[in-house]
């Protein structure tokens, strides 16, 4: 004996779903990062030296590779937003199913274009 | 009654709000992009991005904009998920509202330290 | 194609139960519908589900198939089929009454609370109101019109699952052809019905709606509609009044 069945993954198997999806698991690592984000740079008050210290904090790997992520999340909450945007508020043309596509890309876009000008 | 309208006006006019910072959001987060990629171009340091934003009050205005409208957009989305996924009790608005102050207040004074350099 | 035989395993029970297997021969034009008529008039006659028209015009026969609702009657087990398996369960987010009927009242009763019905203020000794059919808000609301009430939509709903209150895509749809209505005279009702927490603003757009919807609907787009309108009315009223 066990409960009903309820919605599982096979319904949320497509395109507008997984932009949504994307969408907010992309807001929420981005707000958790902000705060910090705006810490590190408010300590540009200590002057350029004391600042420097901070930034230098940064140069381990671990931060480039997290910047690197954070930039991919920034492009697709982006995309993903505007999408949402088109929805709410264009004119009406369905899911924005192309929109999906380019969120993707323009993600990737971001993040190899990253990978090529970061030290 | 009234308080049932009073929720659905809330509701509607925390909508507005978030889409509306969405908007701003996205012309300031199109240029920032811009602006990372162009900076990040043979690393970053202190002084380079000082010797920028220092002084310079259009990157300021632009920034602090920046900071107001991720104030509003932040919080309200965060409250969705956590009342979604949580209850909808003192703990989701607690957080939204903690979330909201410390982008406002960070925020703000990020943009202060990057325009002044230090020098108050 | 040369397995003969389905292995269907079928929600039996209420809100707590077990899924059974049932061995059913395999056909060329077997539709879901088809299975299940099998199941319940070959191997099992106490199995309980809905249909009536069987030919894609009433909705009565919508199931959840392997995770998806659909209309069993239009689904064609070759279509959907994988390997030799197919599950079969009621429509998610409907209380079970029995194995694959489930209780539609609540789906009713949200559509009556968004004021999804027509009030108008003439009699038969008026003329008639003309609505010209190319106008915007006709366009608009003929574009909702032919729902049939299945409960797809609702059934594909996250928001529905998550939040026991929100009135749903259907409910929702239909407000929208109706505040498209020029004859109907109950439009701030129906605003202040669509707003609040359980309203138009619990969607988040995320398309199940739209994407299972058997007759091609779109209540994201109705949905979409209300947002506007109901955020509009809050913050500067509407033409019909102050939210």
């Amino acid at each position: 004996m066990r409960s009903r069945p309820k919605l599982d993954l096979r319904a949320k198997k497509h395109s507008s779903y997984f932009a949504y999806a994307s969408h907010r698991l992309s807001g929420l690592l981005l707000a958790c990062f902000i705060p910090l984000h705006f810490f590190v740079l408010s300590q540009s008050l200590r002057g350029a030296s004391g600042f420097e210290r901070y930034l230098e904090l940064t140069d381990f790997w671990v931060f480039t590779v997290g910047e690197w992520g954070l930039v991919i999340l920034l492009a697709i909450h982006l995309a993903g937003g505007t999408r949402l945007l088109m929805i709410e508020f264009g004119p009406w043309r369905g899911l924005r199913k192309a929109w999906t596509q380019a969120t993707v890309l323009f993600g990737m876009a971001c993040g190899i274009l990253f990978l090529y000008l970061a030290n | 009654m009234g308080q049932v309208m009073s929720q659905g006006v809330l509701q509607a006019k925390l909508w507005y709000a978030q889409r509306i910072s969405a908007m701003v959001l996205g012309l300031c987060v199109s240029i920032h992009l811009v602006i990372i990629f162009y900076a990040i171009r043979g690393g970053l340091s202190a002084e380079e991005i000082l010797g920028r934003t220092q002084g310079n009050i259009a990157f300021a205005l632009f920034y602090e904009i920046f900071v107001l409208a991720c104030f509003v957009h932040a919080p309200i989305g965060l409250a969705n998920i956590l009342q979604e996924n949580f209850s909808k009790g003192f703990i989701s608005q607690g957080l939204s509202w903690l979330l909201a102050a410390l982008i406002l207040i960070l925020g703000s004074t990020a943009v202060i330290g990057v325009y002044s350099g230090g020098n108050i | 194609m040369s397995n003969t035989v389905l292995k269907v395993t079928v929600w039996r029970g209420a809100q707590e139960g077990e899924f059974v297997e049932y061995l059913v021969p395999r056909n060329p034009n077997q539709t879901v519908l088809d299975v299940v008529t099998y199941i319940q008039r070959k191997l099992d006659p106490t199995l309980s589900y809905r249909f009536a028209c069987r030919v894609g015009m009433c909705g009565s026969c919508a199931m959840t198939v392997d995770g998806v609702a659909r209309w069993t009657c239009r689904t064609h087990v070759s279509q959907i089929v994988k390997g030799d398996s197919l599950e079969i369960a009621p429509l998610n987010n409907l209380p079970v009454i029995k194995d694959l009927a489930t209780d539609m009242r609540e789906f009713f009763n949200k559509w009556k609370g968004a004021v999804g019905f027509f009030k108008g203020d003439k009699s038969r000794y008026d003329d008639f109101v003309k609505v010209e059919p190319q106008s915007t808000e006709r366009k608009l609301a003929d574009a909702g019109i032919e729902c049939i009430g299945c409960a797809v939509c609702y059934a594909s709903c996250e928001v529905v699952a998550s939040r026991p209150n929100y009135l749903g895509p259907a409910a929702l749809n239909r407000a929208w052809t109706l505040t498209n209505d020029v004859r109907d005279v109950q439009q701030l009702d129906r605003l202040r019905a669509v707003a609040g927490d359980e309203g138009c603003h619990a969607c988040h757009s995320h398309g199940s709606c739209t994407e299972r919807c058997p007759k091609k609907l779109e209540p994201t787009a109705g949905i979409s509609g209300l947002k506007k309108l109901v955020a509009r009315a809050a913050v500067r009223g509407s033409k019909w009044g102050k939210l």
